[in-house]
């Protein structure tokens, strides 16, 4: 038998056993797993879609946040798409070399710029498999701590070989006189001149030896690709295609299990967030800004990922398990929640964003860690002191504990008084939140606030004793059924006033108002934070000063208000507007660092902690050189850094003030 | 029937209880304005000398040993018969929970009126009246004590212990003690609290934290001040349920009461309870961000601060007063 | 194991509590009644108990506002049955009345074990539960905290000053008034209670008659006036302390 026959024969059968492992692994872990998987979508809003294949995907933006891996993986990428056609070459080169052992692909394998570009792309792809192998062996960065290290370093070194297989096969065809546009391809036509002086004989075998390497390579490298981190290659697009396109501040309901709320077997996640496991390409991103991680707690988003990928696969690979059924009832030995994933990996979240906005391949951590959650809340696992707050909240409205009467006691003393929007048609109507309106430090920046209204001339009022807390980290807690209480008082009261729009103090209550209530959703009222409501009015000449404060400045961005809002710019002209100087921390705007209190953490006892996130944060300020005042738009950043400064030992070094205070004393 | 004004002698292991002399303070008022006796009833087994500082001018001595320590049954069995023979004008038990196991079972068995949580009794010319305490000190409710026998359970703070001490012992006389077959209730064991940890009624300087200190973690903040000051922390039921501290620690009505130099309350409501342990205090300093807080009308100074905000600063100058 | 909890609701002291016209009762304006603390640890040690030795538990209490939340509450922590006592408990009654109600219905469930909280901080008139105990001709045993329950015999922690314990038994049947249950009473999630909501029933028991006799009867309720005021140190947080640290210079104690 002919060289080139038995060549067809090996090719047909080693891709026949590559393609169907590589095809059994997807359908197990796509089709079988998924399907036990609960239901997502409706997906719409194809364009946006499109949009986001183009960015995410194509241009591979947030890569770039970390810039030179990002762009290592840009050049990796695009050459993999581009070098994708001379596998497929390759292929059925050997496929059809019984007939024609010369083959060439029609159009796509003389097109001359493809060409060109896919020999230059080699070379990229080899640059950057090394510069990543130097960073994976000998800088081995801290986001890598808990991946599975080997996978990657195997990885590159698959990509390795499969380019050098590849030019070096080129190559000796140019010298031998096989490539017709062989001028095209600069690069192999160099590495070709190393074996230039030899015999056609051992060119030749050369040339076979790279050809089956590079096969070989390339098919091992399929059969490989469903596990770990590589089955990114294949889920990412899908992934990306369907992507969630609601609001960030909106959480998606809670499903119900024979009147069960919340995931407690990995069944019960939606086949969607069960793609998100297999996504996760343990880059590490989204460990390296979680605060909790920071902190020294058990929670990295990534390691969630990886965890909640294994998990599913285990499952799977036992017999298909009803999706009704409990998590008692299907495997005693490895439970979702608790063994697999602790109870306190679940508590450790602030929900701050931070991951979801970090992660290349936009995978959603904080949805698993809430539906999770609502399984705790609803087995009771939850520490005492949350639970005291959820009963003061169920029973209060507030986390605090005081009567709904006490709310209002700040504006005793503001004259003249505020309009009661229960009675009165009012046009703005403030919703003040619960720490300003019950926490004993802050109510004076809550009067404040009133005055600066009333010099502005706005036609405001509050709820008084009809408001209730805004329910957003009640519902980020797990607390589903207390959410929609607190929602319902707080629709109930609304619904029975006369209002054009709603400024909040609160960030996390502009969250809740703006993206989860139903009203606002629809668009029915806007809702501003006090800070974009500001921006107006000094814009339009509503609000004047009278002196510039020269004080130089740093801004914390307020996750509810920053990365789930978008903003970022009302609140930095309004601090331009007073006439202080601006200077940005390292990290700020959607890099800005959480506090900790998010995610109902300030209710919850605080733990084992390495550093706190706030105490992390004023160091970072403090590196700035002059900058004495640091400045917040959220009443729990006011208390958690004012204690960070103290217990830092900064008290003479910064101040922390809310932005209202800064234009109460500018006006 | 006669105008006598009984008292059931609580005692624990021993020792008579400080709410004992309280009742016989109370009693003595009672009974001059009825003009009857201050019987003090002793049950017990061989305790014929806690009888002998009570300010009574007779004890009824009921001795068994079925009767040595308290058990509800053996109490109201036996009270209930001398009660409903003697058929006294008012019968004082302690607001404890010794007191507080009999006087209702009682109440109901004999078909006599009862009224708890008084605070104080008064005689108006021939009106008997009792003022109360209820709804965590916070209301008073005052009424006549009907006839034309009650029972009344005794919280502290109305009377001083002392009033019902006396140099003279009284005439102490047995009585028959019914037979005592079939009871329901019976004393395994006393389990005595953890020892080792810090006697609180000895320190002269006492830090407590009440629910306002949140968490474990916080408790920390007090041991620090406490430490500077050469004090110790204790703590008001509310913490101690909780675990944050142990109950070798709990002041109160049923902790310890404390007799130190300095008491300092942090976060802490001043319930009725709590504030029961320390009114021997010489000196007791409320932080509170509360200014309704009934601790506040306890203590010689107050801050309406919140204590977290004021707990580095102190303990910093404390230091400095001491170190620098 | 049969148990039943007795349950009482209280004023909310979080309010400011104010006395009505008359000036012999509670002005119930802003008054919120909410499930007294120590009944809340009856429920708790009654679940505790189901949970350990299996049986049925049922929650009584008068029909007050607010009962039915709190009922359903206990269903959704694991009560089997529901009885709300409906009668005439508006203008509020003693404790001798409300025993002799709960004493009704208690014989009719014939349980092993009657748990109800040690005292309530609204009892004039003595606690609710050595007065049922007596009606019901059970013993009783008060300050409870902690209980094992084996075949006859149950055996109880009680509790004394200075944190003293006295392990006692008592027969069954039996009412205990419960301290503390041996752990907190358990949160239970709003959805829970929203299911209980749906699934469960109270049942209501009609009362005719309540007789409130051998409680006293109230002239007058007034506001404590304070012996003394302490007199508050003003100023920030850094001058109160500086204060502070003179006065305990002059007692001596720095």
């Amino acid at each position: 038998m002919s060289y080139d026959i038995l060549k067809s024969i090996i090719v047909l059968l080693a891709l026949l056993v590559a393609v169907g492992i590589f095809g059994w692994k997807v359908y197990q872990l796509l089709w079988v797993n998924l399907r036990r998987g609960q239901p997502s979508g409706p997906f719409n809003q194809w364009g946006e879609r499109i949009k986001g294949l183009i960015v995410f995907v194509g241009a591979q933006l947030r890569l770039f946040r970390f810039l030179m891996p990002g762009t290592a993986h840009f050049f990796i990428f695009w050459g993999f798409m581009l070098l994708s056609l001379t596998i497929l070459q390759t292929i059925i080169e050997g496929l059809v070399s019984f007939a024609n052992p010369h083959f060439v692909l029609p159009l796509i394998g003389h097109f001359k710029p493809l060409a060109l570009l896919q020999d230059l792309f080699t070379l990229f792809v080899t640059i950057a498999v090394l510069y990543d192998m130097y960073v994976r062996l000998l800088v081995d960065p801290d986001r890598y701590k808990g991946s599975h290290k080997g996978q990657g370093t195997m990885v590159l070194m698959f990509i390795f070989t499969i380019m050098i297989s590849l030019v070096v096969m080129n190559g000796v065809r140019i010298n031998l006189g096989e490539d017709p546009i062989h001028a095209w391809r600069p690069i192999s036509t160099i590495v070709g001149k190393i074996f230039d002086g030899l015999d056609e004989r051992t060119q030749r075998v050369i040339e076979e030896s790279a050809y089956w390497i590079h096969l070989g390579v390339v098919l091992v490298f399929l059969t490989e690709l469903p596990e770990g981190k590589h089955f990114h290659v294949v889920t990412s697009i899908p992934a990306v295609f369907l992507r969630n396109l609601e609001p960030r501040g909106w959480l998606p309901a809670a499903p119900e299990f024979d009147g069960e709320v919340g995931v407690s077997t990995v069944e019960r996640f939606r086949w969607r967030q069960m793609l998100d496991f297999y996504t996760c390409t343990e880059c590490g991103r989204c460990q390296e800004v979680c605060p909790a991680y920071a902190s020294g707690q058990p929670l990295s988003p990534k390691m969630l990922m990886m965890d909640l990928r294994d998990h599913l696969k285990e499952r799977g690979a036992a017999r298909a398990i009803p999706p009704s059924a409990s998590a008692a009832q299907t495997n005693p030995a490895k439970s979702l929640v608790g063994d697999v994933i602790t109870d306190q990996v679940l508590w450790a979240c602030t929900t701050c964003y931070a991951c979801d906005q970090e992660c290349p391949l936009v995978i959603e951590h904080i949805t698993p860690i809430v539906d999770m959650r609502r399984y705790l809340v609803i087995e009771g696992r939850i520490d005492t002191e949350l639970q005291d707050a959820l009963a003061n909240l169920g029973r209060y409205g507030n986390s605090f504990g005081q009567s709904e009467r006490m709310r209002v006691k700040w504006a005793q003393t503001i004259q003249p008084k505020i309009k009661d929007a229960r009675k009165e048609a009012v046009e703005y109507l403030w919703f003040v939140g619960d720490y300003a309106s019950y926490n004993a430090s802050l109510t004076d920046i809550t009067r404040k606030t009133a005055e600066i209204f009333q010099k502005a001339g706005l036609d405001f009022g509050i709820l008084y004793d009809s408001e209730r807390n805004s329910g957003n980290d009640v519902r980020r807690v797990g607390e589903e059924g207390l959410f929609e209480m607190l929602v319902e008082k707080n629709v109930d009261a609304l619904s029975k006033c006369s209002y054009q729009k709603i400024v909040t103090t609160d960030p996390h209550s502009y969250n809740a108002l703006k993206n989860e209530y139903p009203t606002n959703r629809n668009g029915h009222h806007q809702v501003l934070h006090y800070t974009e409501l500001l921006d107006q009015l000094i814009a339009s000449g509503q609000v004047k000063f009278s002196r510039k404060l020269e004080y130089k400045v740093t801004y914390h961005d307020p996750c509810y208000l920053g990365r789930y809002n978008n903003v970022y710019d009302a609140p930095r002209r309004v601090i331009e507007a007073t006439g202080c100087e601006l200077v940005e921390m390292p990290r700020h705007r959607d890099r800005a660092f959480c506090c900790g209190a998010g995610g109902g953490r300030i209710w919850m006892a605080e733990g084992e902690i390495k550093e706190r996130p706030s105490e992390s944060r004023i160091r970072e300020a403090v590196e700035l050189d002059d900058v004495t005042t640091f400045v917040v738009t959220c009443p729990k950043d006011v208390t958690m850094y004012r204690d960070a400064v103290k217990t830092t030992g900064n008290e003479e070094r910064l101040a922390v003030k809310d932005l209202i205070e800064l234009v109460h004393a500018a006006l | 029937m006669n105008q006598d004004i009984y008292i059931v002698i609580e005692h624990l292991r021993g020792q008579v209880a400080d709410i004992s002399y309280v009742m016989l303070a109370a009693a003595r008022v009672l009974a001059q304005g009825t003009r009857g006796d201050v019987v003090a009833v002793l049950l017990g087994h061989n305790a014929q000398g806690l009888a002998n500082d009570l300010a009574a001018n007779r004890v009824l001595y009921l001795n068994h040993p079925m009767l040595a320590d308290f058990t509800s049954d053996a109490y109201q069995k036996v009270l209930a018969g001398l009660i409903g023979q003697a058929v006294p004008r008012a019968v004082l038990f302690g607001h404890t929970s010794v007191g507080m196991d009999v006087a209702s079972g009682i109440s109901a068995q004999l078909g006599l009126p009862l009224v708890s949580q008084c605070y104080s009794i008064r005689a108006e010319g021939d009106t008997l009246k009792f003022v109360s305490q209820i709804c965590g000190g916070k209301i008073m409710a005052e009424g006549d004590l009907p006839g034309p026998t009650v029972l009344i359970t005794v919280v502290p703070g109305g009377f001083k212990p002392d009033q019902g001490k006396s140099t003279q012992s009284p005439q102490v006389a047995p009585v028959p003690v019914p037979s005592l077959e079939g009871l329901r209730v019976s004393l395994k064991q006393y389990i005595e609290p953890e020892a080792g940890d810090i006697d609180i009624t000895r320190e002269p300087i006492l830090i407590a934290v009440g629910r306002g200190i949140q968490n474990q973690d916080n408790v920390e903040l007090a041991e620090e001040l406490a430490k500077a000051l050469g004090g110790v922390v204790c703590a008001s039921r509310p913490v101690v349920d909780q675990g944050w501290l142990p109950t070798t620690r709990l002041v109160g009505k049923s902790g310890k009461t404390v007799k130190p130099k300095a008491y300092l309350a942090l976060g802490i409501s001043g319930a009725p309870e709590h504030v029961e342990g320390i009114t021997d205090s010489e000196l007791v300093i409320a932080v509170n961000t509360d200014p309704a807080a009934p601790i506040f009308d306890v203590a010689k100074y107050g801050a309406e601060v919140d204590m977290f905000d004021l707990l580095p600063a102190l303990t910093e100058q404390v230091k400095q007063a001491k170190g620098g | 194991m049969n148990i039943v909890v007795l349950v009482k609701l209280v004023p909310d002291l979080i309010e400011e509590l104010t006395i009505d016209a008359r000036g012999v009762a509670l002005d119930t304006t802003w008054l919120r009644l909410i499930i007294n603390e120590f009944d809340d640890h009856a429920i708790e040690q009654g679940i505790l108990l189901k949970e350990r030795s299996g049986g049925q538990l049922t929650v009584v209490a008068p029909d007050v506002e607010g009962v039915d939340d709190v009922l359903y509450t206990a269903a959704a922590k694991g009560a089997d049955r529901l009885i709300k006592l409906v009668g005439d408990f508006e203008g509020g009654v003693n404790n001798h009345a409300l025993a002799r109600a709960f004493a009704v219905v208690v014989n009719e469930l014939q349980p092993n074990l009657v748990l109800t909280g040690v005292q309530a901080h609204d009892d004039l008139d003595g606690p609710v539960g050595p007065l049922l105990a007596e009606y019901l001709k059970m013993p009783y045993v008060g300050y409870v905290a902690g209980v094992t329950v084996s075949d006859i015999k149950t055996s109880l922690r009680k509790e004394y000053p200075g944190g003293l314990i006295a392990e006692m038994e008592v027969t069954l049947p039996a009412v205990l008034g419960i301290q503390a249950a041996e752990q907190p009473p358990r949160y239970v999630a709003v959805s829970k209670v929203r299911q209980a909501m749906k699934t469960s029933i109270i049942e209501e028991q009609p009362v005719p008659e309540l007789n409130p006799s051998g409680g006293p009867t109230v002239n007058r309720m007034f506001q404590p006036e304070a012996a003394g005021r302490a007199t508050m140190i003003e100023g920030d947080v850094e001058e109160i302390a500086t204060r502070l640290v003179e006065i305990l210079k002059e007692t001596g104690v720095l």
